[in-house]
């Protein structure tokens, strides 16, 4: 029941209205990126490079500009693509816990990756590490019937890293290949939540050596320039791994995951385009900068 | 990182001796400085350009005043408009005439419709009303027990079905409920959706056909970016917004999209969230807002001064 947004290019309109690479251009080009959430620093930083790139290398073409400009944001990703890989632990079950704001698509980000490794043929466990928010144990639950994944859950109130632990441990004894781990949306200026968060990451490290192998921050694809500040704090309280950005089936680009990369360098690993099981993506950086010009490659499956 | 507005300003404006008239010159200067401010606050690019152009027009030869620099004098206009922008005075819901009063809460997925419903039901049962909320999401899994579990919590009656998947017969069933029992205000909480969903946004529009509601309430997450400005276009041409609540302004975003989506749709902020509980709700403060949005704290007393 979805209707998939044809974006428009905004870089066509910038070429056909100027015939030069002059200030004008170069001003607007940086409000475009602007308007893609990329943020006034980046954006600025990028706009810089690519004029030296069209001096230095005497750029004369539409064609070449836009192409030295997306080779420039795909430097900032880098081209070590095994980076946007998911990680799973050589023996025993890998466990992944999904941390973010509230209401960015933790749950249902978690219930599409159940949903393909259940396809892969793996034994998904999932843990309901939300034990504060109203439905969210119900959510959980829910997807887990949706793509046949197993649930470990406790009441409402229970301490999460409990939870946690107790998955852990079944995961352990029963041979599960992967365990999921929910946790409740905080915001990361919340001290007392992220103190909790990392009680979750100790005592799941405590339980199994290694483990969380991925810690996946779930970034609202129509999040403005407070998602660097979310991933810097996540970061250093939960040492996350990955980026899973969401709700990038809309017109939002997703710009701040560039300023993401190139200051903290943590790739991005997934990407969400919907709210049914089977819409989830792997990260491609070439889609991704597509997509950021609305070209709308790569936005859709 | 982000470096206070009015600091910047005295640097832009720190060669500048001489008081008088500020000079177009200055003033172009200046606006440069506030609109890094507004778009690293995430005011949408397009909101920026209008808004720069009316500040230039104010600011343009007007007398610098005996206490302020130049550098005040331009963020004094600024801070004004933007007050001015997001409404100066608080706007109440709009009661109906004959209860009960229909509020419908709508907007994109996960920016707290439901939450919000709650603490409305929660907020209006304390002024003494007799409120009912209605659990119309039927997509969002668990999204009908999340508001029966928030409506036990705030003492307000829940009306929805788990055997019935049409969202519009929900809410035309709750809201005849509600007159039945004499309950003065529903609160119909939507399933988040995508303002470029054809099928979930024509069912708004026929959601609003059958049961003409006397608010309808957008959602806007305090940390939405650019594309807000789209997002409530769209929402609002199909729907007409009549208010915007303002969600999650408990985090530390400054929460620019606010006044995006006050310009391209002239609804007033009814409400801000600030917290996941039931009573984390707040009246608005367009003062408040105007000075988060340029990140400064120190903007009041500056201006007392003036
Ligand atoms: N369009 C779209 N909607 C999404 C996507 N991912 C999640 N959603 C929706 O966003 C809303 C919030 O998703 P959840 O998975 O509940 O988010 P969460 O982060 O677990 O939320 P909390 O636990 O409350 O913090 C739901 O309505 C989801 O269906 C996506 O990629 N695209
Ligand atoms: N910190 C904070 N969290 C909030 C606020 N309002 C809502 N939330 C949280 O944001 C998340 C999403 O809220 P919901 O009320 O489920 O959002 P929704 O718009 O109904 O989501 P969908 O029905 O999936 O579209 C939940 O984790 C809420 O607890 C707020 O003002 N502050
Ligand atoms: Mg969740
Ligand atoms: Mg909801």
């Amino acid at each position: 029941a979805k209707t998939r947004h044809a974006l428009v290019d905004p870089l066509e309109g910038l070429f056909r209205r100027r015939a030069a690479f002059d200030d004008d251009f170069f001003l607007e080009l940086e409000e475009i990126l602007i308007a893609a959430d990329v943020g006034v620093k980046t954006s600025a930083w990028l706009v810089e490079s690519l004029r030296a790139d069209v001096r230095k290398k005497g750029l004369t073409t539409p064609e070449e500009v836009r192409e030295a400009l997306a080779a420039r944001i795909l430097e900032v990703f880098g081209d070590d693509e095994s980076r946007f890989r998911l990680t799973f632990a050589p023996e025993g079950p890998t466990v992944i816990l999904f941390v973010g704001v509230n209401g960015t698509g933790k749950t249902t980000t978690l219930g599409k990756l159940a949903y393909r490794l259940k396809g892969e043929g793996k034994r998904v466990l999932l843990a309901a590490g939300d034990t504060f928010r109203a439905g969210a144990i119900d959510q959980l639950r829910l997807w887990g019937e949706r793509v046949g994944a197993d649930v470990v859950a406790r009441e409402e109130g229970a301490d999460p890293a409990a939870v946690l632990y107790e998955a852990v441990d079944r995961a352990q004894r029963e041979g599960y290949d992967v365990v999921l781990g929910d946790t409740a949306g905080r915001l990361h200026a919340k001290q007392h939540l992220m103190n909790e968060l990392r009680k979750i990451v100790r005592v799941v490290g405590q339980k199994l050596p290694g483990a969380p192998h991925e810690v996946l921050l779930v970034l609202d694809g129509t999040t403005g320039q407070n998602g660097l500040r979310q991933a810097e704090v996540f970061l250093e309280a939960a040492r996350v791994t990955g980026i899973a950005v969401t709700k990038l089936d809309g017109t939002a680009r997703g710009g701040v995951v560039v300023t993401i990369q190139k200051e903290l360098d943590i790739p991005v690993k997934l990407v969400g385009v919907g709210e049914g099981r089977e819409d989830l993506l792997d990260f491609s950086p070439a889609a991704f900068v597509a997509g950021l010009f609305g070209e709308g490659e790569g936005r859709t499956p | 990182m982000f470096e206070a507005l009015t600091e910047r300003l005295e640097r832009a404006f720190s060669r500048l001796r001489g008081r008088g008239k500020l000079r177009e010159r200055d003033v172009d200067e200046a606006l440069r400085e506030v609109r890094l401010a507004l778009l690293e606050a995430d005011v949408s690019v397009e909101v920026v350009r209008d808004f720069l152009a009316r500040i230039r027009e104010r600011a343009v030869g007007q007398e610098v005043l005996e206490s302020l620099t130049p550098a005040q004098q331009v963020v004094k206009i600024v801070y004004e408009e933007l007050v001015r922008l997001m409404g100066e005075a608080r706007e109440d819901v709009r009661w109906a005439k004959s209860p009960p009063t229909v509020v419908f809460l709508v907007g994109l997925q996960g920016t707290g419709k439901t939450t919000t419903a709650a603490k409305l039901a929660y907020h209006f049962l304390r002024e003494g009303r007799s409120p009912l909320l209605v659990g119309a999401d039927v997509y969002r899994p668990a999204a009908r027990e999340q508001l029966e579990t928030l409506g036990a919590k705030a003492g307000v009656p829940v009306y929805t079905r788990h055997d019935v998947d049409d969202a519009v017969r929900i809410a035309r069933e709750g809201v005849a409920r509600a007159r039945e029992e004499g309950r003065d205000v529903v609160l119909v909480d939507t399933a988040g959706r995508l303002h470029v969903d054809e099928e979930l946004m024509a069912e708004l529009e026929r959601m609003k056909a059958e049961l003409a509601p006397h608010e309808i309430l957008f959602t806007l997450d305090a940390m939405a970016g650019q594309d807000a400005v789209r997002v409530a276009r769209e929402f609002h041409g199909r729907l007409a917004l009549t208010g915007v609540v303002v969600t999650k302004l408990d985090g530390d975003s400054r929460g620019g999209a606010v006044l995006s989506v006050r310009a391209v749709t002239g609804a007033p902020v009814k409400f801000v969230a600030v917290g996941e509980k039931l009573e984390d709700l707040e009246p608005f403060y367009p003062d408040r807002m105007a000075q988060r949005i340029l990140g400064m704290g120190d903007i009041l007393t500056l201006i007392e001064k003036a």
